[in-house]
């Protein structure tokens, strides 16, 4: 790609395309980059095009507006696209992007970093079965495909989550057989205050609630699923009852389902903001690590900017907020006036943060909740890799998360650690008597996604191929 | 708490752990240190390619006990003897190619030069457009990830102390020894062995000795598993590329391009102008390779003097100070160097003869 853009934003979602909104209105040369076609990111994810017809819901007609915006503004929208390393260059920040099969590059001066969450989903024996899903890897299904997870779902996890996925399933024709979360319902009462300061979002919740309840759902309160139990797929789980801590107390009722739904809250996406070079720092509070990051979005980066969940879980009301204060940060750092109106959405961010991290605050597993991987249950998918395997490996020395991945590969598989390294980097912890701040991520390594050696080669000719000079013989 | 042992070795990869086990088995109390975990420097991080065919000709006696050492340590560290070609694209390459290999096996590297048919018939996949190639049956790999694990291991069933993360920033002389200020307290010792790899420039600095220490800035890559498509070690004439496909499947492309960023600084930077033409001479010398996805690109620093040969010895002007390091073909040379160095130490006369680190790097006076 030619010219170099002002400001390269990636995500999509409320954050980045808001971002990238008030940038692009305040004149500036913006490209966005996002791996799903459509804005809107996770939260307001674009139906499938092969879907005719729906029913509009608050996250459609949000992402529906979002994109609307986007396609009638002068952004360079690069959708169906990987960013796969982040590089400082002369001219601000060179972009490697995996797109169409081909590895393209994009200059900027600027960048916006808008990468979101991903979720954590504890690992229980039997998490591996085909029918498990993440919950909100079952919210993408149904946003995009309308398609509940299952005939027969139970759906598992803490924080609000886990009643609006069983609430959607319902919605789309499928049967809840269990609601389990960890949660107590004193854990939500203490939340109430801060629930006041969002009351639609507050009423939204009660509506499901409502809904399972006059369903006869039942709702198992301060429980997990303990076991998932199958040949090739699902056909029961088992329910735990749980104490104060989380820690798995005894089974107390075994259900049958064909799908299940496992979720323990959000985690920033960082290893994009890591890879550029940011600092992180542990902040429990705010989903695990995070990177360095003010409230307006700027770091201590040249020239790079962040904002949305990625620097701390505060929903999708916060990202929208925070995501044009990070593009008024960017526009400005650009050459841009912005003038006073960073200082108009300060307050309003609060306000949104404050309802985002209560539900975070019941989102994250309290330390007793890493006892329901049992010595064999899976921790590292991509290399199989049992809990007693890691013990066994952090026992013999390896006291950290680099030296676990160097002796057992675990996390040089296709998900990068991106499904084992927070699960992994607590048994670390736990067992050696750390804090869990004092066992951080592993280094962040290109490429960010997996990248095809054809993409990477490229065209070329041999002749063409920078050969040095060969090695002192 | 200040213990006083018989040396501090600072640098807890394959030079410095070998050193401390040697001189553990000759009745010495040595402790290790290390900024980081054990292994995870240029022991840890580099391709784990043993080939003959790449090293200097000068080192080959260092290199053919390297082998040795590693086949003797077996599948602890995923040795595995699987022979490599080295192949020439172009006629320029041949040249070079007959040219080098014929003084390293005058050195005594089992080299030999083959046909493309024999080629072919040993490795189907590799591309056709190979003009000349050589074979060493010697060569292979090891798993260098298994560094840390390997040698935390030998450190533990021979008694041996170890701290990791425990950075030294400051080294005092005191009444016959060194104090050594860690993040993790001090340490008092007799002798203080440097073998801190890139980070030797900084280390000898504390003790007001300048060792002209650059560092290369190495780049690998690795793919996912892959059904198999070579089962040798293959390099290039012009030593740019070294590619072996592991046990399990996955593909390891080395060949020393360059990364960027200073050891100083952490760790360094991959570059995507780097990984893109050493991916690419990789999918031409391999081109099923086409179809395998990266997973991940890293770097490794990789220390040398100005000659290029190790600095391996007594630290000039510093008595009771040593340093290792800088070892072209460390990975390969390291255990065996680690034992030479140790014997030094004890005060035996090594085997094969060591490397002043007071010399002229000017002149080649190796």
């Amino acid at each position: 790609m030619a010219e170099p853009f002002d400001i390269a934003v990636l995500g999509a979602g409320p954050a980045g395309a808001n971002a990238a909104l008030e940038a692009s209105r305040l004149g500036c040369r913006v490209v966005m980059i996002d791996e799903q076609s459509h804005a809107g990111g996770q939260v307001w994810r674009a139906k499938s095009a092969a879907v005719l017809s729906a029913p509009e819901t608050p996250e459609t007609s949000a992402g529906n507006q979002l994109r609307k915006a986007v396609s009638q503004s002068a952004i360079a929208h690069l959708g169906d696209a990987r960013v796969w390393q982040i590089e400082q260059v002369p001219e601000g920040w060179s972009l490697q992007i995996l797109v169409g099969g081909r590895s393209e590059t994009i200059i900027a001066k600027a960048l916006v970093l808008a990468t979101g969450a991903r979720e954590f989903v504890q690992p229980i024996p039997g998490w591996t079965l085909p029918g498990v899903i993440g919950l909100a890897g079952a919210t993408s299904l149904m946003k995009q495909a309308l398609m509940p997870p299952g005939h027969r779902t139970v759906v598992s996890g803490s924080g609000p989550l886990v009643f609006f996925v069983a609430s959607e399933i319902r919605r789309l024709g499928g049967t809840v057989a269990a609601v389990v979360t960890p949660n107590s319902r004193m854990d939500w009462i203490g939340a109430l205050p801060s629930m006041c300061r969002r009351p639609d979002l507050m009423w939204r919740g009660m509506v499901w609630m409502a809904d399972l309840m006059l369903a006869r759902v039942p709702i198992f309160w301060r429980h997990a699923v303990s076991d998932v139990r199958g040949e090739d797929a699902v056909s029961s789980v088992q329910i735990s009852k749980l104490g104060p801590d989380w820690t798995p107390l005894r089974t107390v009722k075994t259900v049958t389902s064909d799908s299940v739904c496992l979720g323990n809250g959000l985690i920033p996406a960082l290893e994009a903001a890591q890879l550029a070079g940011l600092e992180i720092t542990h902040a429990p509070e705010l989903g695990g690590w995070v990177p360095k990051v003010a409230k307006d979005g700027s770091t201590n980066l040249r020239g790079v900017f962040m904002c949305g969940d990625g620097v701390g879980i505060r929903g999708a009301s916060a990202a929208e907020i925070h995501g044009k204060l990070a593009g008024l940060s960017a526009a400005e750092f650009t050459g841009k006036q912005v003038g006073l109106q960073k200082n108009r959405l300060y307050a309003r961010y609060a306000a949104a943060s404050s309802f985002g991290l209560a539900m975070t605050a019941l989102s994250v597993p309290r330390p007793g909740l890493e006892k329901l991987a049992t010595p064999q249950t899976i921790m590292c998918r991509c290399e199989s890799l049992s809990r007693d395997q890691l013990l066994h490996e952090i026992e013999a020395g390896a006291a950290s998360t680099n030296a676990v991945k160097s002796g057992l590969r675990a996390g040089m598989g296709p998900c990068g650690g991106k499904f084992c390294q927070t699960a992994i980097a607590r048994l670390v912890a736990s067992t050696k008597g750390l804090e869990e701040g004092a066992v951080p991520p592993h280094t962040a390594r290109p490429p960010l996604r997996p990248v095809p050696v054809s993409a990477l080669a490229g065209d070329f000719a041999y002749s063409d191929l920078p050969i040095p000079k060969p090695a002192p013989l | 708490m200040t213990q006083a042992y018989d040396i501090a070795i600072i640098g807890g990869g394959i030079m410095g752990c070998g050193t401390a086990l040697r001189v553990a088995k000759g009745g010495m109390r040595p402790i290790v240190l290390d900024q980081g975990d054990l292994g995870q420097g240029a022991s840890g991080v580099n391709a784990g390619t043993l080939s003959l065919q790449i090293k200097r000709v000068k080192l080959m006696p260092y290199a053919l006990k390297g082998h040795a050492e590693w086949e003797s340590i077996g599948d602890a560290v995923g040795f595995r003897k699987t022979g490599g070609y080295t192949v020439a694209f172009t006629e320029r390459e041949a040249e070079l190619l007959h040219e080098r290999q014929t003084l390293k096996a005058e050195a005594g590297a089992p080299i030999t030069f083959v046909s493309n048919n024999a080629l072919r018939a040993a490795e189907p996949h590799l591309s056709h457009k190979v003009r000349a190639a050589s074979y060493c049956p010697d060569d292979g790999y090891a798993n260098s990830s298994l560094t840390g694990q390997y040698y935390r291991a030998q450190l533990r069933d021979n008694g041996i102390d170890y701290k990791e993360r425990a950075a030294v920033t400051t080294i005092a002389g005191s009444a016959g020894g060194f104090e050594l200020g860690t993040s993790k307290g001090v340490i008092s010792a007799t002798r203080v062995l440097l073998a801190a790899g890139a980070w030797l420039k900084p280390l000898a600095a504390l003790l007001d000795v300048e060792l002209p220490v650059q560092a290369r800035i190495n780049t690998v890559s690795v793919t996912e598993r892959m059904p198999p498509l070579t089962s040798t070690v293959i390099g290039h004439a012009t030593g740019l590329l070294t590619m072996k496909q592991k046990a399990n499947g996955t593909v390891l492309v080395g060949g020393g391009w360059q990364g960027r960023g200073m050891p100083q600084e952490g760790r360094g930077e991959v570059l995507s102008s780097s990984v893109a033409p050493n991916l690419a001479l990789a999918q031409y010398a391999l081109p099923d390779l086409a179809k395998a996805r990266v997973l991940r690109s890293w770097t490794g620093f990789e220390a040398n003097v100005p000659d290029f040969y190790p600095l391996a010895g007594a630290l000039s002007g510093v008595e009771d100070a040593y340093v290792l390091g800088c070892v072209r073909g460390g990975y390969t040379i390291g255990p065996y160097i680690g034992k030479l160095m140790g014997d030094y130490i004890l005060g035996r006369e090594p085997e094969l003869p060591l490397f002043d680190p007071g010399r002229d790097f000017t002149k080649d006076v190796i």
